[in-house]
């Protein structure tokens, strides 16, 4: 008997197809925008997420703004130490904690591997201090810290940095969904609330 | 092989489910709201990048390139998910396709599997499957929730429920164990998401569909928004996805393409809230088992018609849908297909691949050729063009015949057989015929020679899934 992979590679193999032609790109790869910065933030906002920038040495303190209170806190386990501010008490993923940990946490603390700012787009990839998906997934408060040399402006220029061996998470605002009457609305199962610190 | 489930079995053909949709003003009141806000925003999310047309031509010729070479890419593809731990399955059809996704979930000894929503899980009548071998399918996706819990059937492809206002989701969001409180959208979407959140912590296995499939690097994409679609991809065990043919891309790059024409023409974002991708098996990270099912399913013999083809380029983003003046009065369910709209006219009767089948032979004719479908999509399907093809071959299949000989065939067909008669009717799709008092009466000819010895006692209402549980296969 034919396996169901030789009977259909042989269906499309009888198929007569045109030959290929050249694949068109003239589109942008690149795009200029006079502040890459103030526009990721702006298109962040547009998500409704907030976004608040700082400079690099007032990072702890901000990060500590903004968790203090807010209850314990997932944190993968390799991000820079000074980002572990005392104020906050800390689940670190070491040894990896158990979904049911995920659940309760209050809140999740990470960075990220790129930014798009075209899109307001932030993006994961399982890399340094970002950690595994389900740590930025399940707390419903995920606060990512994106540092200006991330930022990429167009979509193009991001797929050439990424590497797609690695699982990757775009995140462009808090979860939502249209499915009602095809309006937005931000809050389904990934975090609900999603804050941006961008240090610059 | 069984019948391609892409058509509904019983489904009215297009002009008559037409004329039914038509006198449901409520119907034809919401999806006029949904459509025309959606249409307003991708023209703004479209005409904010000044290369769109230069990025449509790049989808076409990407898409082009794909359908020239499938054999290489989808070998390609095969390679790149196999050595990075994953297993590949090939499936003819959709009979297959279930199968193979029964096995694999009975093999990990669970009876209840998370699903995000995929069309063509959908097209294969996989849940139906699922349930006859024992197993729960949980849709998770908010709209597609709406659809299971209020036992209908989809209308839209990126939004099933867009029939469904507020209000009446809110009356379908009443048997949850957490009713929301309200019907204000919030409160509508809190009461998923505590309805879904257990079943998403426990599950063992996870179903999804592709948007993409990345042959070079055994990359597969998911595009979404909520985040269920993360759930099911991070938190199971056990990951299957079901992904047509079609669906390979040659090169990692070619995503920086697909990724800015999808959810501008689709929800008319920058950008949807989360796009997952994942090649193979991440150690740590994510499920540790990983089955890509490649399904044909009427997509090669699709591949061999030379102007029909173009089809296969569809990004499934719907944009079509919202533009076009007859989806817009009719609404998705009047196509019978899990395809609906000017897509759902060129791809579901190629899928079915028979024009004999009348309701798929009907829907060529489920257009007015006005032309906007084509302005809009992404990847530059010429619909109308197809559209005339494929109704030229209709005609060539069943000689001359007008819309309304194939529409009134299809009632012969219907009604020529007691049993086909009961599973139509059931299914809802005579209520065009109903009188006002419940009976049957003057129907056309020839179901006009049945009704004449005696009117039709109407059967009590069967919802569409029990129906389509007991008679289909
Ligand atoms: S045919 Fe084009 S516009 Fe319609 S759903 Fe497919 S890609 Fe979108």
């Amino acid at each position: 008997m034919v396996s169901a992979r030789d009977e259909i590679l042989g269906r499309i193999r009888a198929v007569d197809r045109p030959a290929p032609s050249p694949v068109s790109r003239d589109y942008e790869r690149t795009r200029h925008a006079g502040d890459p910065v103030e526009l990721l933030a702006e298109r962040i906002t547009d998500y409704q997420a907030t976004v608040y920038r700082t400079a690099a040495r007032e990072l702890p303190y901000r990060i500590a703004e903004r968790l203090d209170g807010r209850g314990r806190i997932v944190v993968p386990p390799d991000v820079p130490r000074e980002w572990c501010v005392p104020e906050v008490p800390w689940l670190a993923d070491a040894p990896p904690l158990t979904v049911a940990e995920l659940d309760s946490a209050d809140g999740v603390l990470s960075g990220c591997a790129i930014a798009i700012a075209e899109t307001g787009t932030i993006v994961l990839d399982a890399g340094r201090g970002q950690g595994r998906r389900a740590l930025t997934l399940v707390p419903d408060h995920h606060l990512c810290i994106v540092h200006a040399d991330q930022i990429v402006v167009s979509v193009p220029e991001a797929i050439e940095r990424l590497d797609p061996t690695a699982p990757l998470t775009f995140i462009s605002g808090p979860s939502a969904t249209s499915d009602i009457e095809l309006d937005r609305v931000e809050g389904v199962h990934g975090p609900r609330t999603l804050e941006v610190l961008l240090v610059t | 092989m069984g019948r391609n489930p892409v058509t509904w079995l019983g489904s009215p053909t297009f002009p008559d489910a037409a004329r039914d949709a038509l006198g449901d003003t409520q119907l034809r009141g919401n999806l006029r709201k949904a459509t025309t806000t959606i249409r307003g925003k991708r023209e703004s999310a479209v005409a904010e990048l000044g290369d769109w047309e230069e990025l449509r031509r790049a989808g076409e010729s990407v898409k082009d390139d794909v359908l020239a070479n499938l054999d290489t890419y989808l070998e390609r593809l095969e390679a790149a998910v196999t050595d990075r731990g994953g297993v590949v399955h090939w499936a003819r059809d959709a009979e297959e396709a279930n199968r193979i996704v029964l096995d694999l979930v009975q093999a990990e000894d669970t009876d209840e599997v998370v699903k995000v929503k995929s069309m063509a899980t959908a097209e294969i009548g996989l849940n139906e499957a699922l349930a006859d071998g024992g197993v729960n399918a949980i849709e998770t996706d908010l709209a597609e929730v709406i659809v299971q819990l209020g036992d209908d059937r989809p209308s839209h492809i990126l939004v099933p429920a867009i029939h469904r206002n507020r209000a009446e989701i809110k009356e379908i969001f009443a048997q949850m164990p957490e009713p929301p409180t309200s019907d204000d959208p919030h409160a509508l979407a809190e009461a998923a998401r505590k309805y879904l959140r257990r079943k998403f912590l426990s599950a063992k296995v996870a179903i999804s569909g592709a948007n993409f499939g990345v042959a070079d690097t055994g990359s597969i994409v998911v595009v979404e928004s909520e985040g269920n679609g993360r759930m099911c991809l991070t938190l199971p065990e056990t990951l299957i996805t079901v992904m047509g043919v079609e669906k390979v891309l040659p090169r990692w790059q070619d995503l920086e393409v697909f990724l800015q024409l999808l959810p501008r023409s689709s929800t008319a974002e920058r950008m949807n809230p989360y796009t997952s991708t994942w090649s193979g098996v991440t150690p740590g990270d994510g499920p540790q088992k990983f089955h890509l099912v490649l399904l044909d399913n009427g997509r090669t013999s699709t591949l061999a018609d030379e102007v029909g083809r173009q089809a296969l380029r569809c990004i499934r983003c719907s944009a079509c849908l919202n533009v076009c003046p007859v989806y817009e009065r009719t609404g998705g369910q009047a196509y019978g297909s899990v395809y609906p709209g000017p897509i759902g006219a060129i791809l579901a009767p190629q899928l079915a691949g028979d024009l004999h089948d009348e309701q798929a032979a009907s829907l060529p004719y489920a257009s007015s050729l006005c032309g906007a479908c084509y302005e809009v999509c992404p990847v530059r399907i010429n619909i109308p063009e197809v559209l005339t093809h494929l109704r030229a071959e209709v005609v060539e299949a069943k000689g001359k015949r007008t819309p309304e000989a194939m529409a009134m065939s299809a009632a012969a067909w219907v009604f020529g057989d007691r049993r086909r008669y009961e599973a139509a009717q059931k299914a809802g799709s005579l209520t065009r015929f109903l009188a006002r008092d419940g009976t049957l009466s003057s129907l056309p000819w020839p179901g006009s020679k049945w009704t004449d010895t005696r009117d039709a006692p109407v059967v009590p209402k069967e919802s569409f899934r029990a129906w389509w549980r007991r008679n289909r296969g």
